[in-house]
C-alpha cells in the first residue's frame, strides 16, 4: 500500500473488487499478483503471443499492454471465469477432446480469444478461425487441433450451452 | 472388456504384415492426463508459485563476445546493502555445469567467452527494482577477437577451444569433436561414374520459443541442502549439476519439475543453468529465491538449434543409383561443448538420407565460436543433415534427368539393406509404400502438371516438394545403455497406481501415453492410474526426457514392469487370472502387508544381437527408425517474393500408434516448426549476441500462416518398444525444410540452399534472373 497509488475498482469474473497500486502496473501483474488469478500467462510481455488475453468490457486485449488505470470500472473476463461451478465451457470441453491444448502455457488466452471469436460469430469459417486466433501463439500444436477445437465447440453451440 | 479401436481416427492405416495386438486403452485417443488443469487455467508454472519470504532473482551478463574481466564496478547510486549479490567467487563446489563435458562455467570467472554470459547475480524482494540495479552493474574487460562463424573458427588463427584428444582422434585448436566414418572405397569411384553432382547447404540458427520461458525457484538450508522447483526437461541433469556447483550429496539434492510451458529441446540443459543460479542466491540471501526470465532475456541468453554447413560430393550411374557419397559437415558449437558432441553424431548418421550407397565417407566436425552455447532442439543435429541431403537429392535428379520421387524410390532402403555405419536393416522398411501413399494423398502428379501449365501465365508460381526421411529412435550407438534407465509402476495404500519415472510431461503426452500403458499392462482404467510428483527423492531415474525416447525406451519398461506386477501378485497375493478392478486393489493391499510396499520397476535391457563401436562408428547406430515422406504444396508470389506453404501432406511409419490425437498433435506442431524453421525464423547475431531478441522480431508462423496439414500412420509395431511403439517426437522437424525448398525450387526453378529463406533472399535471387516482362498480368 502506497498513499499515491489510486484506489481502481474492476469487475472480473463477475466479481467486484478494488485494488491499489500504481497506476501503470500491467492488468497482468494485477491479475497475478493482487488477484491471485495466475491462469493468464505471461509469454512476451509486448502484445505479440497472446498468452496473457483477457476480455476487458467484452474486447479481447493484450493484459500485458493495459495499465490498471485504463481498466477502471472495467469488467474483466479471464480464463478462470469460463467454468460455471464444476461444469467445463464448451471451449474447455471441446479442447480437452481434440488436443487442442498441448503444453497449456496459451491455452487460457486462446480459450479467451476463441469465446471472442464464437461470441461475435457462432460458425466462423475456417479462414475466420485463423484470422480470429492469429494474435495468439501456440508453438506445440500447430494450431491444427485448436481450429478443429473451435469447430467442436462452434458444433455444440457455445453462447446456447451457458 | 474390450474397446474398440478409434476408426475414426483419420486415415490411420495398419500394414497388412502386421496384425495390430488386441489393447484396451493403448491405441486410444485418451483425454490428456493433465488436460482438466491446464484448460481450467489451473495448471501451476513455475511463474505461478510462491515461497514464503520469497525474493527475485536477475543476471548481469556479459557485453562482449570475448575477453578476460579486470573488476566489476557497482555503481553507488545504488543502495546495495538492499540486494544480494553473488559472482563465481561464492560458488561452494566446482564452478562448471555438468553436461556431457563439464566445460560451463555456473558464472564467468576471470573471463567470457561469450556475449550475455552469466558473471554477476542479483536478488531483491522486489522484483521491480531488479533492471535498474543490473543496468548499474559493469563489468571492465580487456577484449580479445572474437570467433564469430564456422569459417572463422575453421581458420584456427584465433585458438578458443585448446586441441585436445579422445578415443576418436586428436583434435586441432578449435573442434569440439569430429566423427570419420567410411564405407566400401570412395576414391575408386569418381572416374567412372555417369554424374558427379556437389553442393553445399547450410541452416541458420533456430530459438525453440516455447511459450513458458525458462524459470526456476530454489531454497537452500544448511540441514536439506538445496531444493529446485521448475520448467524442465531432465530432473536428474538438474540434479547432476547442483550436486557439483553446491558440492552436496545425492540426497541432499531434490529437483521438482513444475508444469512446463514447452520445450522442444530449450529446457534440456538450460534448466541446470538457471537452477544453480537460483540455488547461489537462495544459499547467500537465506530465502527462496525465484527466477524466471522474461523473453528478451531468454531469446538473449539460452540456447538455440545448431547452424550448420553441408557439402556434397555424390557419384551416380546413368539410371540415378547412388554409388558414392562424399560428405563434409559443420556445426556451430557457441562458446561451450555442452550437446554439441551428441548433435553432431546425430547430425552425422542422418547425412546419408534414407538410401544405400555402397561407398560412402562421412567427416563432420563440430567448432568451437564466441556465441551462445548451441543446445538441444527436436530433431538434435538431423533436421540440418536431412535438408542437405534431401536438397541435394533433388539437384542429382535434375542431373541425371530423372524425376526426383523417382530417383528417391531407385536408391530408397529396403530389409536386409545396411546404412553407413553397416547397420543392417533387420525390421521391415516400407519407404516405397509411404511414397506412393504419399504421391497419392497429394495427388503430386495431377497437381504438378497443373501448376506447371498455370505458373506460365500467373505472377503466383505453385509447386509440390519432396523429403523421404529416417530418424533414429532412442539414443544414438551405446547410450541406452550407459543411461541404464530405471522406471516403474508403485501402487500406493490409497488405491492409486503410479508411474515412477524421471520423464517428463511439456506438453509432448508424457503423462497421458506413460499412464495409458501402465492402465493396459496391469489391466486397470485409465482414470485408476496417475503419474508419481516429478520429484527426484520420489522417482527412480528413467533418463532424460529427450531422443524420441519416452514412448518406446521407458513405455517399455512401465509396460514391464505392469507385466512384473501382476505376476507377482499372482504368485504371493492370490490374484486370480483373471480379475476385477477391486481384486487388483484388494491384492496389492495384501501383498503390501508382506512386503511393505507395493512396488514395480525394471531396468533396461538392450534389444538382443545389437552391436555397436564407438570407436569406428559402426553398428547399430539406433535400435530402430521411425520412418517418413512428406510432400509440400508452395506457392511464390513474384511480386512479393513471399513463399507460403498451401497444403501438406506427411505419411509415416512410427510403429504402433499408442494415442491417435497425441501422435497426429505431434506431427501437425513439428510440421508448423519445420515451416518456421524454412521460411520465418531468423536469428540475428551481432558479436554472437541475437539482436532481434523478440516475439515482434523473431517471427514464427502464426494461426494464419500455417497450412491444412495431413497426417496419416502406417502402423509396423515394434517388437522392443511399449507396444509396439517407435519414436515420434522429433521425425517430423526433419521433413519439411528440405520440401518446402524442393516445392521452390519445383515452382520458380530456383534452387535455394540455405534457410531460413525469407522473401529478401528470394528477391534478391529472381529479381535479378526473372524481369518482369516476363510476368503474365495478375
Amino acid at each position: 500500500m502506497n498513499a499515491c497509488w489510486p484506489q481502481i475498482k474492476l469487475t472480473v469474473n463477475g466479481q467486484q473488487t478494488a485494488v491499489e497500486v500504481p497506476a501503470m502496473k500491467r492488468l497482468l501483474d494485477v491479475l497475478r499478483e493482487d488477484l491471485g488469478l495466475t491462469g493468464t500467462k505471461e509469454g512476451c510481455g509486448e502484445g505479440e503471443c497472446g498468452s496473457c488475453s483477457v476480455r476487458m468490457n467484452g474486447e479481447l486485449v493484450n493484459s500485458c499492454l493495459v495499465p490498471i488505470l485504463q481498466a477502471s470500472n472495467a469488467r474483466i473476463e479471464t480464463v478462470e471465469g469460463l467454468a460455471i461451478d464444476a461444469e467445463l465451457h464448451p471451449l474447455q470441453k471441446a479442447f480437452l477432446e481434440c488436443g487442442g491444448a498441448q503444453c497449456g502455457i496459451c491455452t487460457p488466452g486462446m480459450l479467451m480469444a476463441a469465446t471472442q471469436l464464437l461470441e461475435h460469430n457462432p460458425h466462423p469459417s475456417m479462414e475466420e478461425i485463423r484470422e480470429g486466433l492469429a494474435g495468439n501463439l501456440c508453438r506445440c500444436t500447430g494450431f491444427i487441433k485448436i481450429f478443429e477445437s473451435v469447430v467442436a465447440a462452434a458444433s455444440m453451440g457455445v453462447v446456447n450451452a451457458r | 472388456m474390450l474397446t474398440p479401436n478409434p476408426a475414426s481416427f483419420s486415415d490411420t492405416m495398419t500394414d497388412s504384415r502386421t496384425a495390430r495386438p488386441q489393447t484396451r486403452i493403448v491405441g486410444t485417443p485418451q483425454i490428456r492426463k493433465e488436460g482438466v488443469d491446464k484448460v481450467l487455467g489451473r495448471a501451476k508454472y513455475v511463474d505461478d508459485l510462491e515461497r514464503e519470504g520469497m525474493w527475485h532473482g536477475a543476471t548481469v551478463r556479459s557485453t562482449i563476445p570475448r575477453g578476460r574481466i579486470r573488476a566489476i564496478h557497482y555503481d553507488p547510486h545504488i543502495d546495495w546493502s538492499e540486494f544480494v549479490v553473488v559472482t563465481a567467487a561464492d560458488i561452494p563446489g566446482t564452478n562448471q555445469i555438468q553436461m556431457i563435458s563439464a566445460d560451463q562455467p555456473c558464472l564467468a570467472a576471470d573471463a567470457v567467452n561469450h556475449c550475455d554470459e552469466a558473471v554477476v547475480l542479483l536478488a531483491h524482494p522486489d522484483k521491480r527494482r531488479l533492471p535498474e540495479a543490473v543496468a548499474a552493474v559493469r563489468i571492465e574487460y580487456d577484449p580479445l577477437p572474437a570467433v564469430l562463424s564456422i569459417e572463422d573458427s575453421e581458420t584456427q588463427q584465433e585458438i578458443i577451444w585448446e586441441s585436445h584428444s579422445d578415443a576418436l582422434g586428436n583434435y586441432g585448436g578449435n573442434i569440439f569433436k569430429q566423427f570419420h566414418l567410411e564405407k566400401g572405397n570412395v576414391d575408386e569411384v569418381w572416374a567412372t561414374a555417369a554424374h558427379i553432382v556437389e553442393g553445399e547447404y547450410r541452416t541458420g540458427a533456430q530459438e525453440h520459443l516455447y511459450i513458458e520461458n525458462n524459470g526456476m525457484i530454489a531454497e537452500y538450508s544448511e540441514e536439506d541442502g538445496i531444493t529446485v522447483w521448475g520448467s524442465l526437461q531432465c530432473p536428474f541433469y538438474v540434479h547432476k549439476s547442483l550436486m557439483a556447483v553446491f558440492d552436496l550429496s545425492v540426497e541432499r539434492v531434490r529437483v521438482i519439475q513444475t508444469e512446463t510451458g514447452g520445450a522442444f529441446g530449450g529446457k534440456e540443459d538450460y534448466p541446470s543453468v538457471i537452477a544453480s543460479h537460483a540455488g547461489l542466491l537462495a544459499k547467500k540471501a537465506r530465502r527462496p529465491i525465484k527466477m524466471v526470465y522474461d523473453r528478451m532475456e531468454d531469446l538473449a541468453a539460452t540456447t538455440k538449434r545448431h547452424p550448420s554447413r553441408t557439402r556434397h560430393r555424390t557419384a551416380v550411374d546413368k539410371s540415378g543409383k547412388l554409388l558414392a557419397m562424399e560428405i563434409d559437415l559443420a556445426t556451430d558449437g557457441g562458446a561451450y561443448a555442452t550437446l554439441s558432441s551428441t548433435v553432431l553424431s546425430r547430425a552425422t548418421l542422418h547425412s546419408t538420407g534414407p538410401y544405400v550407397c555402397p561407398n560412402v565417407r562421412i567427416t563432420s566436425r563440430a567448432w568451437a565460436t564466441n556465441t551462445v552455447p548451441y543446445g538441444a532442439f527436436r530433431g538434435f543435429g538431423a533436421p540440418q543433415s536431412i535438408f542437405a541431403i534431401e536438397r541435394h537429392m533433388e539437384q542429382i535428379a535434375r542431373a541425371v534427368g530423372i524425376d526426383s520421387a523417382e530417383l528417391r524410390r531407385r536408391n530408397f532402403l529396403h530389409d536386409g539393406d545396411s546404412t553407413a555405419t553397416e547397420q543392417v536393416m533387420r525390421e521391415p522398411v516400407i519407404l516405397d509404400t509411404l511414397l506412393a501413399r504419399a504421391l497419392q494423398e497429394s495427388d503430386y502428379t495431377a497437381k504438378r502438371e497443373r501448376f506447371m501449365r498455370e505458373n506460365r501465365h500467373s505472377a503466383i508460381k505453385r509447386g509440390m516438394g519432396i523429403a523421404a526421411f529416417y530418424h533414429g529412435a532412442g539414443f544414438t550407438g551405446s547410450g541406452e545403455r550407459y543411461l541404464n534407465s530405471l522406471a516403474g509402476i508403485d501402487v500406493t495404500a490409497q488405491g492409486k497406481a503410479r508411474v515412477l519415472v524421471s520423464s517428463t510431461e511439456f506438453g509432448q503426452g508424457t503423462n497421458t501415453i506413460l499412464t495409458q500403458i501402465a492402465a493396459e499392462s496391469l489391466g486397470l482404467s485409465y482414470d485408476d492410474v496417475a503419474m508419481a510428483p516429478c520429484d527426484t527423492h520420489l522417482i527412480p531415474n528413467s533418463g532424460p526426457t529427450v531422443a524420441s525416447r519416452t514412448s518406446m525406451v521407458v513405455g517399455h519398461l512401465i509396460e514391464r514392469s505392469g507385466h512384473q506386477l501382476i505376476a507377482w501378485l499372482q504368485e504371493h497375493a492370490g490374484l486370480g487370472e483373471s480379475y476385477t478392478r477391486n481384486e487388483f486393489f484388494a491384492a496389492c493391499d495384501r501383498y503390501r502387508e508382506q512386503h511393505g510396499k507395493v512396488e514395480s520397476l525394471c531396468r533396461y535391457e538392450a534389444p538382443p544381437n545389437v552391436y555397436w563401436d564407438d570407436q569406428s562408428y559402426r553398428g547399430e547406430a539406433y535400435p530402430t527408425f521411425a520412418w517418413a515422406v512428406y510432400v509440400a504444396e508452395i506457392a511464390v508470389d513474384t511480386m512479393t517474393y513471399s513463399a507460403e506453404v498451401t497444403n501438406f501432406y506427411t505419411v509415416q511409419e512410427v510403429g504402433r500408434v499408442l494415442n491417435p490425437t497425441l501422435a497426429s498433435g505431434q506431427i501437425e506442431g513439428g510440421v508448423a516448426q519445420g515451416i518456421g524453421y524454412a521460411l520465418y525464423e531468423k536469428v540475428l547475431l551481432k558479436n554472437g549476441h541475437m539482436f532481434n531478441n523478440q516475439m515482434t522480431n523473431y517471427i514464427m508462423p502464426t494461426a494464419a500462416d500455417v497450412p491444412p496439414i495431413s497426417v496419416f500412420f502406417e502402423e509396423i509395431p515394434f517388437a522392443y518398444g511399449a507396444y509396439g511403439a517407435k519414436g515420434i517426437g522429433e521425425l517430423p522437424h526433419d521433413g519439411p525444410a528440405p520440401a518446402i525448398l524442393n516445392a521452390i525450387q519445383d515452382a520458380t526453378g530456383e534452387s535455394f540452399t540455405s534457410i531460413p529463406l525469407l522473401p529478401e533472399d528470394i528477391f534478391i535471387r529472381m529479381a535479378v534472373r526473372a524481369p518482369h516482362e516476363e510476368l503474365a498480368p495478375v
